[in-house]
C-alpha cells in the first residue's frame, strides 16, 4: 500500500483545533479544590546582607502561609548546573528582585497588601550593574573574580598572521538584554500529600528540569515528584530553567499548608523577575590580505550573566562557537567569558547565545569588506565556509552545503543589486534613506559537543488495541510545533495516516526522559529517535507474525490487537546514540560542535526617517537550508516569528535598567513588533539532506533570531552612511548620531518646516 | 480590607454572555477578565499583560472590541458581551478557525482567541480586506510567536470563504 508522504506535508497542528476554540487548557484555566494563591516577597536591593524581616500586624498572617528558606525540606537551590542560585535568599540577597519569602491565601485579592506588609531590613553592599564593572573587580560579588566561566578556542597560530596583514580591522560591538515576552506569563500549580509527593502542572518547556530541581529542593525521591506540562503559551528559552524557581516556590507553599497553591506571575512580576536575553560586548580584531580574506584574528566575547551562574556557561558556549560565522578562518583565537552582576540572572532566549556574537561578526564583515574596498557581498563572498574546510573549532564541514549559490539566490529574490543601486541614487534628495543589507550565518542543531551524550534520551511509541500509535516523549509543545511534527515523522515510519497518531501530554509518570525542548534538537534528535521507535513497533509485529511488509491501517490495528492480546502492551523505545567518528575535547573546545548546522542568508530593506528619526523595515528576505522541511507551514511560522522577534531586538526591544532592575516591566513601555511594524517577511528554504536527523531533518527554531540584527543595521549603514554598531538601535540613537550630520534636504512644502 | 469589608462593597451586576442572563456579585472595580474567568469559568479569554496593551482579553461587549482586562464589571451592567466560547454559531468562526489551521495563524495559542475575536470584528466591519486593513483590524492584538504573516494570511483566506448570510 502507497500512503502519501506525511512527512513534507502541511498537515494542520494537532492541537490546533483547541487552540481556535479556545478549549486548549493553560495553568492558568485550571483551578483544584481548596487552591491557595501564591505570592513571592522579593528583595528591593541589588546586594546586600538581609537583617531583619518583620511583619505588619494589621494583616491578619495567621489567614496566610508563610514559607522562608527554614521550611526547605531539601537542598536550597535550583538544580541546574552550579547549583549556586538559592531558592528563597536566607542571608544574603545578590540582585534586585530575588525571591526572600512565599506567601499563600485563598483569596488572591489579599496578597498584594501582605507583600507589601514584609518589611525586610538590609546592610546594603556595594553593586555592579555592567560587563566593564564586573571585569574591573573592585568588588567581587561571585567566585575569586567575578567570571561565571570563561572558554578558549584556538586554531592556527593566530601570533603569525599580523606581520602579513595588509589591513588589521578592529571593531567592538554590543547587544542588549531583550525579554522573551512570551504572552502567558509564568505560572504552575502544586500539590502536595505523603502518599504520592509533590506534582506540579506548569507553563514549561523542560519537565524533567522541574523534575530534577524538586526532587533537591523538596528532599524527595524521584517517584515522589510528578510534572505535567500543561498548554504553553510561549516560552522562547524563557521557560528552559525558570519554572524550576516558581515551581519550587509553589512547591514549598503546598507542602507547607498541604493545600494546592497557584502560582502565576503577572506581567510587570514576569518581566522584572525572570531571566532575559544575556547582553553582550565582542571585539574583533581581524587581519586581512589585500583581497579582504581573512588570514586569521582574535575575537573577545563577553556576556553579563547577571547574579548566579545558572545557564550562563552553556549559552557561553553556543556563543563561542558560533563566534566566527559562517567564514573560513585559517587561524583565530576565541576568549570568551560569561561574567557577574547584581541582575537577575540572564538566562535562555531563542538563539542562546548566537545571535549575540553573529551579530558582531556580521556587523564586522561588513567593516572589513568597507577597509578593504569591497561590497559587504563580496566580503562574505571571498571568506565562506566549503565543504572540507574546518570551523573554528575545527569541524570538517561534511555537509555539501554551497554558500555561494544561498547569497545569489538571497540577493536575486531580494533583487539586491538593482535596489542597492536605485537606493544610493534616490538617497541623493529627500529626507527618508534607504537602504539594503545582507547577513550570512550559521546555526548549529542540537546540544554542544557532547552534550546529546551526556543526555542520553529515550523515547517510548506506543500502539493502543485499536491501532492508535501514541508518542511518548518530554519533549514539549509551546508553539513550535513538536505535537505535530513528531506525530507526522512516527505516522510516517508506521505507514500510518497521521490522525492515527496521537502524542501524550508531557507528564514525568508517563514519558521518557527525551531531554529539554531546547536548542533546536526536537526535530533533528527526538524526532529520529521517534522514527527509530516507531520503527520498533513495525518490527515486532513483524518479527512476531501478525503483519506483513505492506499493511493498511486496518491490518496495523488487527495485528496491534493480536500482540496486545498475546502481551499486554505493545511499546518500542529508542535511546540516543551518538554518531560515529565524532570528536570533541570539553578541555580545548575543539571538535564536531554540532551534528549538523542551518545555513542561511538574510536580506533587509529599510527606510531611515531623517525626521522622525525612526527605522522601518520595508521588506525581508529570509533564505535558509534547514535540512528536510517537515512541515512547511510549520516550518514558514518558525522563520516568520523569529524573524519579527529579531527585528524587535534590533530596533525595538530596549530594557531599561535601574541598579540591577528593569524599570520598563510593561508592554507599554517595553515595546514588542505590533502586526502594523512588520515588513512582509518572505521564506525561503533550500533543502539538504542530513543524515543525522529524522528524514534528513536539522534545527530551525532558533536560526532566524541569529540574522536579522546584523542585516538591518548594515541596511542603515547603507541609508546613512553610519556604521552603528550596538543594538536596540532606537530613534533616540539614530538622533544622537546624525542631528549633525549635514543631510541633504529635498524643500517641498511637506518637509520644509524642519531643520 | 477584611471580609466583611470586601461583601459591603460587592454589589450585583446583570448582563448577558454569550446567550445567557448572568448576575454576579462583584466589587464594581473587579476587572470584566476576572469575572468571565473566576466567576463564569469562561477561560477561553486569556489576561497576557492586564494593562490593555495585548488583546489577549479581547471580548465584544455591545459589539465593540474591547479589552476585558481594562473593563470595570460594574460597567457592563446591561450589556450583552461575546466571549470566543460564545462565537462558536456565528457565520465567520468556521472559516476563521479553518484558514487559521491552515495557514499557521496559531502557534502556542494563548493570543488566538483574542485574535479570531478582532478577526471577527474586522470581517464585520470590512468584509473584503485589504492587507492594510487587517494589519491595522489587528493591531491591538500581540502575537510573539509567528511574526503575524499567517495570521495575515488566514483572515485573507476567511474573507471569501465565509458562508452566505
Amino acid at each position: 500500500m502507497t500512503v502519501p508522504h506525511i512527512v513534507g506535508s502541511s498537515v494542520p497542528r494537532k492541537e490546533g483545533w483547541d487552540k481556535v476554540t479556545g478549549a486548549a487548557r493553560y495553568v492558568d484555566d485550571m483551578v483544584l479544590p481548596g487552591m491557595l494563591y501564591g505570592a513571592t516577597v522579593r528583595s528591593t536591593i541589588a546586594r546586600g546582607k538581609i537583617r531583619n524581616i518583620s511583619f505588619d500586624p494589621s494583616i491578619p498572617w495567621s489567614e496566610f502561609v508563610v514559607v522562608s528558606s527554614k521550611d526547605i525540606p531539601g537542598k536550597n537551590h535550583i538544580a541546574l548546573i552550579l547549583d549556586d542560585q538559592p531558592c528563597l535568599a536566607s542571608e544574603a540577597v545578590n540582585h534586585p528582585e530575588e525571591p526572600i519569602l512565599l506567601l499563600a491565601h485563598p483569596d488572591r485579592h489579599k496578597l498584594r497588601k501582605a507583600v507589601d506588609a514584609v518589611a525586610i531590613d538590609y546592610d546594603p553592599l556595594p553593586s555592579i550593574h555592567s560587563i566593564e564593572e564586573s571585569e574591573e573587580q573592585s568588588t567581587i560579588i561571585w567566585g575569586s573574580d567575578n567570571t561565571l566561566k570563561s572558554y578558549l578556542v584556538e586554531k592556527g597560530d593566530v601570533d603569525a598572521v599580523w606581520k602579513d596583514a595588509a589591513h588589521i580591522v578592529e571593531g567592538e560591538y554590543f547587544t542588549g538584554a531583550q525579554e522573551q515576552l512570551y504572552i502567558e506569563n509564568n505560572g504552575v500549580i502544586a500539590a502536595y500529600d505523603p502518599e504520592h509527593g509533590v506534582t506540579v502542572w506548569g507553563s514549561l518547556q523542560c519537565p524533567y528540569y522541574v523534575h530534577k530541581a524538586l526532587m533537591a529542593l523538596c528532599g524527595l525521591p524521584e517517584n515522589k515528584v510528578r510534572v505535567v506540562q500543561m498548554e504553553t503559551g510561549g516560552a522562547f528559552g524563557g521557560k528552559e530553567e525558570y519554572p524550576s524557581m516558581i515551581a519550587g516556590h509553589a512547591a514549598l507553599l503546598a507542602i507547607k499548608s498541604g493545600q494546592p497553591v497557584k502560582f502565576v506571575y503577572d506581567r510587570m512580576e514576569d518581566m522584572v523577575a525572570t531571566t532575559k536575553r544575556h547582553p553582550s560586548r565582542t571585539r574583533h580584531r581581524t587581519a586581512v590580505d589585500k583581497d579582504g580574506k581573512i588570514l586569521g584574528g582574535e575575537i573577545d566575547f563577553t556576556i553579563d550573566g547577571g547574579a548566579y551562574a545558572t545557564l550562563s556557561s552553556v549559552v557561553l558556549s553556543r556563543g563561542t562557537i558560533h563566534a566566527g560565522g559562517p567564514y573560513h578562518w585559517p587561524s583565530v583565537r576565541i576568549r570568551t567569558k560569561a561574567v557577574a552582576t547584581n541582575t537577575p540572572p540572564h538566562g535562555a532566549f531563542r538563539g542562546f547565545g548566537a545571535p549575540q556574537s553573529l551579530f558582531a561578526m556580521e556587523r564586522h564583515m561588513d567593516r572589513i569588506a568597507q577597509v578593504v574596498g569591497i561590497s559587504p557581498v563580496e566580503g562574505r563572498r571571498r571568506n565562506f565556509l566549503k565543504p572540507g574546510q574546518t570551523t573554528t573549532t575545527q569541524q570538517v564541514i561534511r555537509e555539501e552545503i554551497d554558500l555561494h549559490h544561498l547569497l545569489d539566490r538571497a540577493l536575486e529574490l531580494s533583487s539586491y543589486t538593482a535596489k542597492k543601486t536605485r537606493f544610493a541614487e534616490e538617497n541623493k534628495t529627500g529626507t527618508r534613506k534607504k537602504g539594503i543589507g545582507i547577513a550570512a550565518f550559521l546555526h548549529g542543531a542540537g546540544f554542544t559537543g557532547s552534550g546529546e551524550r551526556y543526555l542520553n534520551s529515550l523515547v517510548g511509541v506506543e500502539a493502543g488495541v485499536d491501532g492508535t500509535v501514541r508518542v511518548l516523549v518530554s519533549s514539549a509543545e509551546f508553539g513550535q510545533g513538536t505535537n505535530t511534527v513528531l506525530c507526522q515523522i512516527a505516522a510516517e515510519a508506521l505507514g500510518l495516516p497521521y490522525g492515527n497518531v496521537v502524542i501524550a501530554q508531557p507528564d514525568t509518570n508517563v514519558v521518557p526522559n527525551s531531554g529539554p525542548t531546547v536548542a533546536s534538537r526536537t526535530a533533528m534528535i527526538v524526532g529520529k529517535l521517534v522514527q527509530s521507535a516507531a520503527q520498533g513497533i513495525k518490527q515486532t509485529l513483524a518479527k512476531t507474525g501478525f503483519l506483513g511488509d505492506n499493511y493498511t491501517p486496518e491490518q496495523f490495528r488487527a495485528a496491534c490487537a493480536q500482540y496486545i492480546a498475546a502481551h499486554e502492551t505493545l511499546k518500542s523505545y529508542a535511546r540516543y546514540e551518538a554518531p560515529g567518528n565524532v570528536y570533541w575535547d570539553d578541555e580545548k573546545y575543539r571538535g564536531e560542535a554540532y551534528a549538523a548546522f542551518a545555513w542561511a542568508v538574510y536580506v533587509a530593506e529599510v527606510t531611515v526617517d531623517l525626521t522622525t528619526y525612526a527605522v522601518s523595515v520595508d521588506d525581508f528576505v529570509a533564505l535558509q537550508e534547514v535540512g528536510k522541511v517537515i512541515n512547511p507551514v510549520l516550518a514558514e511560522g518558525q522563520i516568520t516569528g523569529g524573524v519579527a522577534q529579531a527585528i524587535g531586538f534590533a530596533l525595538y526591544e530596549k530594557v531599561l535598567w535601574q541598579n540591577g532592575r528593569m524599570i520598563n516591566n510593561q508592554m507599554t513601555n517595553y515595546i514588542m513588533p505590533a502586526s502594523l511594524d512588520l515588513p512582509p517577511i518572505r521564506v525561503f528554504f533550500e533543502e539538504l539532506g542530513n543524515v543525522h536527523g529524522a528524514h534528513g531533518a536539522k534545527g530551525i527554531g532558533e536560526l532566524p533570531m541569529d540574522g536579522p540584527a546584523p542585516a538591518i543595521l548594515s541596511a542603515v549603514e547603507d541609508a546613512t552612511g553610519v556604521p552603528f554598531r550596538s543594538i536596540p538601535l532606537l530613534p533616540e540613537d539614530l538622533f544622537e548620531a546624525l542631528r549633525d550630520e549635514p543631510i541633504e534636504q529635498d524643500f517641498s512644502p511637506s518637509t520644509r518646516g524642519r531643520a | 480590607m477584611n471580609t466583611s469589608a470586601d461583601q459591603n462593597t460587592k454589589c450585583e451586576v446583570s448582563f448577558t454572555v454569550n446567550g445567557e442572563k448572568k448576575s454576579v456579585l462583584a466589587h464594581p472595580m473587579e476587572r470584566l477578565l476576572d469575572v468571565l474567568r473566576h466567576e463564569l469559568e469562561l477561560t477561553g479569554t486569556k489576561e497576557g499583560c492586564g494593562e490593555g496593551e495585548c488583546g489577549s482579553c479581547s471580548v465584544l461587549l455591545d459589539g465593540m472590541l474591547v479589552n476585558s482586562c481594562l473593563v470595570p464589571v460594574a460597567q457592563v451592567s446591561g450589556t450583552t458581551i461575546i466571549t470566543i466560547e460564545g462565537m462558536s454559531s456565528h457565520f465567520l468562526m468556521k472559516p476563521l478557525q479553518e484558514a487559521f489551521l491552515e495557514c499557521g495563524g496559531a502557534q502556542c495559542g494563548i493570543c488566538t482567541p483574542g485574535m479570531i475575536l478582532a478577526a471577527v470584528h474586522l470581517l464585520e466591519k470590512t468584509p473584503n480586506p485589504a492587507l492594510a486593513d487587517i494589519r491595522e483590524g489587528l493591531s491591538g492584538n500581540l502575537c510573539r510567536c509567528t511574526g503575524y504573516m499567517q495570521i495575515f494570511e488566514a483572515v485573507s483566506k476567511a474573507a471569501p470563504r465565509r458562508a452566505a448570510k
